[in-house]
């Protein structure tokens, strides 16, 4: 018992910090230019890509710094030449927009590296058993992951709250022409913002790349949980979107963990229904067979008991 | 001037209509996922089917006429598929070509009859190529759908007879994807472990959403804590690489009973923490013969890269089989080729085969193998490769069925 609690308390944290890795740079670019970014999973995805491309040629060291700066131009590239001149049209053309580039990039993923996932496995400087836990090892490379994601955090909450640029940064999005008349380059902010966000995108596909699969559909197979982990926390809040994250993660692990289904439990409580009962398929299924989907179940809970997430300021 | 242009514009455009309908006789439609999640595999088949197709043709056709594969999208789909399979129709197709999920099959094999009751004289029939469901040749059986590839519990007959010699397996967990198919290879697999190995514990029965989980951690940290010695599992594609992942990651000590441990990216992710470990009961491996077949050679020398790994071994046997039965029926109409197909025999390099006459079920070898290092040829160029444990006769595979099938006059 205290070997599951502990392994899945683990592993829940792990899965809590890679899911807030993920969704650091989309909360970042929300609460500062309320842009709802679908293309955020396709730069992650873009990060992995890289690094495994570049960590071939200049090993793993170098593209864990170059791949996030390169995503970060790309960012600032797709805020100069895209989205300020859709943003004029309003949210819903953002949105589109976002939505029309995370195609666009799956597609030219696919032409550069084909459909099938590509060799990219852990480099040999990070491939060690970190320690041991109740005979699990727990790789260094998810170690990385944890440090550079509470890094991230620690970043974002500083740089925002506590450093001039991050007070400009603020006033640029509720005042604009204000900052603007007061000499600061609001539209150089965007540019910045949004690269920061990509940059920290290309980070997450560095490390995430690892874990997950890194094939043309991992976009797609991350887009909705950080949609989810953004919501539950709150759209745009840094400290939701972590303590989303890691309510997420956790919960999801310890509920593979449980092997009982509800007729269990009404069976402790006295209820017993019959096999041949029409409810009997329903009832008997297993916490653990429906784990994957605990995230979305809290979402739609969010959404009908608190619309503006954990720590939200508006409602989703 | 302009008018006499179109005229003949549009007179050049018929006689390119009419040339392309008269070079293409038979037309058959590949309905699978070739966007989206399961286009890599779906891909990879279509290129198989139709590297064998241009043999055929290169031979000169069947019965004269040439074969046309024509490619419809399903995304894995059930509702698509049924959609795809109208238009697929409606173009002219009388041969559907599916794989790549249970779901989707009896989707289609329900159609398929449902087709052919309501339009006599325009049938179509339903070859079935990686779909592995055994309802497919037992409860839901039809006469027009032959499947060639063996299905779950045969798979899991010959991994269980492996498992019962094995005195090291002692306590077993399976884990499948909750669907129609994992389902049927957890019920196999506890039932033919009951019979053949009584002694044997099933320590877990697991059902995981299909292809949506993205760490397997937590499923590994509970194979690990019921102290299983044997993980045997169904998955495919992404939810068997990351399985494998998530256990190497963890440092856990199990032998891998799969049948799709050679999906893409399962070797290149598992390395050399898969020697000796993960087995796999597959219709054909690199090394089950002592050399390549030409065809297989051939089809990696036009089809080049890690991409294009071959795998579809069952798709050479299903078009011989395809063109031995239209040369027996002397004709290519589909109910003449179903007829010819029911209880054709055909020699393989692999050894005799034959299509059941009463449930289509192809009984075809089977080998179990398992990953090791210096082997002849090895995938995904790892350096490892498949080495044969044991190999079933195509006789020695078939299973007892329930199928009773109306067969058309």
């Amino acid at each position: 018992m205290a070997e599951i609690v502990a392994v899945s308390l683990l592993n829940g944290i792990v899965y809590g910090l890679l899911l807030f890795m993920l969704t650091a740079g989309l909360t970042l670019i929300f609460s500062m230019m309320g842009v709802l970014n679908f293309a955020h999973a396709s730069v992650f995805m873009l990060g992995a890509y890289f690094s495994f491309q570049l960590g071939r040629w200049i090993g793993f060291w170098p593209a864990l710094v170059i791949a996030p700066l390169v995503c970060g131009l790309i960012g600032a590239a797709i805020e100069r030449y895209g989205l300020r001149h859709v943003h004029r049209s309003g949210h819903v053309a953002e949105i589109l927009f976002t939505f029309g580039l995370a195609y666009v990039i799956e597609e030219l993923v696919t032409m550069a590296w084909g459909r099938n996932a590509v060799a990219n496995g852990v480099p040999p400087a990070i491939d060690f058993a970190l320690f041991s836990l109740f005979g699990s090892s727990f790789p260094a490379y998810k170690g990385l992951m944890m440090v550079i994601s509470v890094a991230m955090f620690a970043f974002l909450y500083v740089a925002l709250k506590r450093t001039r640029i991050g007070l400009v940064i603020q006033a640029a999005l509720t005042h604009p022409d204000m900052a603007s008349a007061l000499g600061h380059d609001v539209p150089g902010v965007f540019v910045l913002v949004f690269a920061l966000g990509s940059a920290l995108a290309g980070l997450a596909g560095v490390i995430g790349g690892f874990m997950l699969l890194t094939q043309p559909t991992l976009a797609q197979a991350i887009g909705p949980i950080v949609f989810v982990v953004v919501v539950v926390g709150g759209l745009g809040s840094l400290a939701g979107a972590l303590i989303a994250s890691m309510l997420i993660g956790v919960l999801q692990t310890f509920a593979v963990a449980v092997d009982y289904s509800l007729a269990d439990a009404l069976r402790a409580s006295g209820v017993a229904i019959a096999r041949s009962s029409p409810l009997y398929d329903v009832v008997s299924i297993k916490v653990s067979t429906v784990a994957p989907i605990v995230p979305y179940l809290l979402l739609v809970l969010t959404l009908i008991v608190r619309p503006r997430g954990l720590l939200g300021r508006r409602d989703a | 001037m302009r008018a006499s242009i179109r005229v003949t514009l549009g007179l050049s455009i018929a006689a390119a209509l009419v040339a392309s309908t008269a070079l293409a006789d038979v037309k058959i439609a590949f309905i699978d996922p070739l966007s989206g999640g399961g286009a890599a595999t779906g891909i990879l088949a279509q290129k198989t089917h139709q590297f064998y197709i241009d043999a055929i043709n290169a031979a000169g056709g069947i019965n004269g006429e040439k074969i046309e594969l024509l490619s419809f999208d399903n995304k894995v789909n059930p509702q698509e598929s049924l959609i795809q399979l109208k238009k697929a129709i409606d173009e002219g197709a009388r041969f559907i070509v599916q794989g790549n999920g249970s779901g989707v099959a009896l989707a289609i094999t329900d159609a398929v009859q449902k087709h052919n009751e309501r339009n006599r004289g325009k049938e179509v029939v339903y070859l079935n190529y990686a779909a592995v469901d055994p309802a497919l040749t037992n409860d839901k059986c039809n006469f027009w759908h032959f499947r060639f590839d063996a299905d779950a519990d045969m798979k899991m007959a010959a991994m269980t007879d492996v498992i019962a010699k094995d005195a090291n397996v002692k306590r077993v967990y399976l884990i499948n994807q909750d669907y129609s198919f994992g389902k049927a290879v957890a019920a196999a697999a506890t039932k033919m472990l009951s019979q053949k190995r009584p002694d044997i514990k099933i320590v877990g029965d697991e059902l995981h959403p299909l292809q949506k989980v993205q760490d397997f951690s937590p499923y590994v940290a509970k194979i690990k804590a019921s102290g299983a010695d044997t993980v045997i599992t169904g998955n495919w594609s992404n939810d068997m690489v990351l399985l494998v992942k998530a256990g190497k990651d963890a440092g856990l000590k199990v032998g891998w009973q799969t049948f799709y441990g050679g999906s893409p990216g399962t070797v290149t992710a598992i390395g050399d923490a898969g020697v000796d470990t993960l087995k796999q009961v597959t219709e054909w491996h690199k090394n089950a013969a002592p050399e390549l077949d030409p065809s297989v050679a051939a089809f990696v020398a036009r089809y080049p890269g890690k991409e294009n790994e071959y795998a579809y071994w069952r798709a050479k046997t299903m078009w011989a089989m395809f063109a031995a039965a239209a040369k027996k029926a002397g004709s290519n109409d589909p109910v003449k080729i179903a007829h010819a197909l029911e209880g054709l025999r055909m020699q393989t390099p692999l050894g005799e085969v034959e299509m059941r006459a009463d449930n289509h079920q192809l009984l075809q070898p089977l080998y179990v193998s398992t990953l090791e290092r210096n082997q002849k040829y090895d995938v995904e160029g790892s350096g490892l490769g498949w080495r044969t444990d044991a190999k079933v006769d195509a006789k020695a595979t078939a299973l007892p069925t329930t199928c009773k099938m109306d067969r058309p006059g």
